[in-house]
């Protein structure tokens, strides 16, 4: 079956790294598996399945950790030369863990002759690895262990001699195993959620350094270029307009407006203080300057400088998540100490969105006397000290005090911490929630829901349908769910063949955009069709392997407070949550849209029908048991 | 020889260059039919996030390069200033990569012999980073026209309050 394949759009190998016994060694890429699964997190999910056991510990050596690139990385398509994914067992949800970055690092990648990385086992010290074309090295990393990303990726480029190789790295909570550790890359781009950084800390893996000096080619250059260019036109028009201008913090006021903003870890859904936090006064007052990653035709990051006060210094990238995350979500009014916040985010290398979650947490805790100030190392942890706020999050950090306890996310920290504590940990599958509040957006809570790497905004987008007003938000109708599939297949295809999401309002008509770009790159033809199946057969992939590690239709849930507090402020989403009744109607609706069975199991049939007969034992096992 | 005041080089200007590497890919795939940026004539440097640009031969007057270079395989073109590379002279050396304040001459990867801009001289469209760049911060000038956007520039920051009051153009 594996055979050496000269393929367009895909570099053809995958390069598998045992740390264990040092090893490593090459095989072809299965062009069954590329025409199946894409790239990036399609092709990164069937091959974690491929590689693991079921029931595998997410910290154990025998949990492989797979990079993928995609096929457009390397190419010069505007956003889709730049990704890479990271795949494993999610320390957070012991279901699939995904999370995906951009920049450089992933064409580099591409270039260097891998289409996908796959780490096993252990190093016995810590150790990063250093890709050079087809040369692999496993080098000693004792004096990189405590230091940031930045600082390794620095280091590094100083004794390697080349200032143009890429360094994705882990900081100190990677190392410590803090559940929420990300891995970043370039200095201010993480791959965030799901805590593949403590996977890799898991590993001894401080860091993957890669140069690459091979041509990437696509089938069809002269029409492929074509395309590319239609799309920086597309790229400067309105659908990316603001991502080029106030970026995503634009959306503090529009959901503020609405009353949809999730405040003080739920208490409220406004922030009376929002125009002290909004896109627009960080634009005026803190963006620096605007950059953008690989290939990129659009530009949207926007790194914020603070100048003065007691942050003086501070600088990161700010986008709307760790903003409302580490800003309103604990009650701070503060963009000096949200830009701070997000800086020792990036130096310790947390998902910036789970860490401010979890402050929040910690903050309610506190108020609600569940967590005393001795309890909390002496900190005042009260909703709006933004003191608070960073000294917690150096804890979490480090794992110090308190901060050790926090380190598991809200799950297990509430589970650790007791006496009520788990009402006020807003998390999905144990991954804490995102800046859109599921009371009264609830086509977006039906997608959070059955979100295959829990509590996620990014894996289906739904939150528009309400916030744009396409369906009553307020109110959960049946039929809805076809629309989450149909969006979630799109956004499965844009995370496989790694294109930014960004980019996703320039795909007029999305499987055709998608198709032709597929076709263009690997000279497969694929039908806007193909293309749909490609994006469901991907979800049913991540959802075969949660059901083989056990998650369900009981983890398909929302968190406490969405479905018993409902919205207390006076305004346009009064009065909503999600109700039992409610959250059981949208899970048969959309399993049935799916054609699982009601407990949310993929079926045979189903499987049959997308190509992957392979993994029918898998599920037969399950629904027998049920 | 072109005089110094006629001389177009490709400039990028600092306060749009996002270094987004769509110019290295266009000037690999123009020049070599790949896409790599390794095989670019114009390279994108990135200090920190905040401090990034393109960077690509200014056609020095006097250029360092062609005096650097112990085969004489290096001559500035009389028509317009750019570096011309005889590759059957060139060994690859690398005296003119040192010899180039700005980084403007590299090693190509697989010739083993350098390489330069040349202001895409076979495209009658002139250089395709310049039409390609998505942020439109490349530009085809001469020495004398970059400060004089300088001082418009300059200008336009000392009367900035004016020129909101001041009737359009």
């Amino acid at each position: 079956m594996w055979r050496k394949v000269a393929l367009y759009g895909y570099a053809g190998k995958i390069l598998h790294v045992d740390l264990t016994t040092g090893k490593t060694y090459t095989e072809p890429l299965n062009e069954d598996y590329a025409k199946k699964y894409i790239g990036g997190i399609g092709l990164g999910m069937r091959l974690w399945l491929d590689n693991s056991k079921a029931g595998v510990d997410p910290f154990s050596p025998e949990n492989p950790l797979v990079l993928t690139t995609g096929p457009t990385s390397g190419t010069v398509w505007p956003t889709g030369g730049n990704g890479h994914a990271f795949v494993s067992k999610s320390p957070q949800s012991y279901g699939i863990g995904e999370s995906k970055s951009h920049g450089s690092f992933g064409t580099e990648l591409k270039r260097a002759g891998y289409d996908a990385v796959v780490f096993h086992g252990k190093a016995e010290k810590p150790v990063y690895v250093w890709i050079d074309d087809d040369s692999v090295q496993i080098l000693d990393a004792s004096h990189l262990w405590g230091k940031s990303p930045a600082e390794t990726e620095d280091i590094i480029k100083e004794e390697l001699g080349d200032y143009y190789i890429r360094v994705a790295a882990i900081g100190p909570a990677g190392e410590k195993l803090v559940r929420i550790a990300c891995i970043i890359n370039e200095k201010t781009r993480a791959a965030g959620r799901c805590g593949m950084g403590a996977v890799m800390g898991s590993k001894n893996l401080k860091a993957i350094a890669v140069r690459g000096t091979h041509d990437v080619t696509v089938a069809k250059p002269d029409e492929f270029l074509e395309f590319v260019k239609e799309f920086h036109e597309r790229m400067k028009g309105p659908a990316t307009k603001k991502y080029r201008t106030l970026g995503t913090p634009e959306n503090v006021l529009v959901h503020n407006a609405l009353h949809c903003m999730p405040t003080r870890n739920y208490n409220n859904a406004h922030f009376e203080a929002a125009e002290k936090v909004s896109g627009e006064y960080l634009n005026e007052r803190y963006v620096a300057k605007i950059i953008g990653c690989s290939s990129c035709a659009m530009r949207c990051e926007h790194i914020c400088v603070v100048t003065e006060g007691p942050y003086k210094g501070a600088m990161a990238r700010v986008e709307y998540e760790p903003l409302w995350a580490l800003g309103p979500y604990c009650g701070i009014d503060r963009l000096d100490a949200i830009i701070k916040g997000s800086e020792l985010c990036n130096y310790y290398g947390m998902d910036s969105i789970s860490a401010g979650v979890i402050v929040g947490f910690a903050m309610d805790c506190y108020e609600n006397g569940i967590l005393t100030q001795k309890d909390m190392d002496g900190i005042e942890a009260r909703f709006g000290n933004h003191e608070a706020l960073v000294k917690l999050l150096e804890k979490m950090g480090k794992r110090d005090g308190i901060g050790d306890i926090l380190a598991e996310g809200v799950k297990f920290a509430a589970e650790k911490i007791g006496k009520g504590a788990e009402k006020l940990a807003q998390h999905i599958k144990g991954v804490e929630v995102t800046g859109y509040d599921l009371r009264c957006l609830k086509t977006a809570a039906l997608g959070f829901a059955v979100s295959f790497r829990g509590a996620d905004h990014n894996r289906h987008g739904a939150y528009a349908f309400d916030v744009k007003g396409k369906f009553n938000r307020l109110k959960y109708e049946k039929g809805r769910a076809k629309a989450v599939k149909d969006i979630e297949d799109v956004y499965t295809i844009i995370d496989s063949l790694i294109i930014c999401k960004f980019s996703r309002g320039t795909y007029y008509k999305e499987f055709e955009d998608l198709a032709k770009l597929y076709t263009l790159v690997t000279g497969w033809e694929t039908t806007p069709e193909e293309m749909r199946l490609k994006g469901e057969r991907i979800n049913n992939l991540a959802r075969v392997i949660n059901v083989r590690e056990g998650l369900g239709r009981k983890d398909d849930h929302l968190p406490y407070k969405v479905m018993h507090m409902p919205i207390p402020d006076e305004g346009p989403s009064k009065g909503a949550y999600v109700t039992q009744e409610e959250l059981e109607m949208m899970l048969d609706d959309y399993y049935e849209a799916r054609g699982w069975t009601r407990d949310g199991i993929p079926t045979p049939e189903k499987l049959k029908a997308l190509g992957m007969d392979d993994l029918i034992p898998i599920v037969e096992a399950k629904i027998k048991k049920a | 020889m072109v005089k110094i005041h006629e001389r177009k080089f490709v400039s990028a200007d600092p306060d749009k260059c996002v270094g987004c590497q769509v110019c290295e890919y266009i000037c690999a795939w123009t020049k070599e039919k790949a896409f790599n940026p390794l095989k670019s004539r114009i390279r994108v440097v990135r200090l920190n996030p905040l401090v990034n640009i393109s960077i690509t031969c200014r056609l020095c007057e006097d250029p360092p390069c062609v005096a650097a270079c112990p085969r004489d395989a290096l001559t500035q073109s009389e028509e317009n200033g750019t570096i011309i590379v005889d590759e059957d002279k060139c060994n690859g050396c690398g005296w003119c990569i040192e010899a180039c304040d700005y980084g403007a001459i590299s090693l190509h990867p697989e010739k083993k012999v350098v390489f330069v801009c040349d202001l895409c001289k076979d495209k009658p469209d002139g250089p395709q980073c310049v039409k390609w760049c998505p942020e439109e911060a490349l530009d085809l000038v001469t020495a004398d026209v970059l400060a004089q956007k300088a001082r418009i520039t300059a200008t336009k920051k000392l009367f900035q309050e004016a020129l909101k009051v001041a009737p359009p153009a």
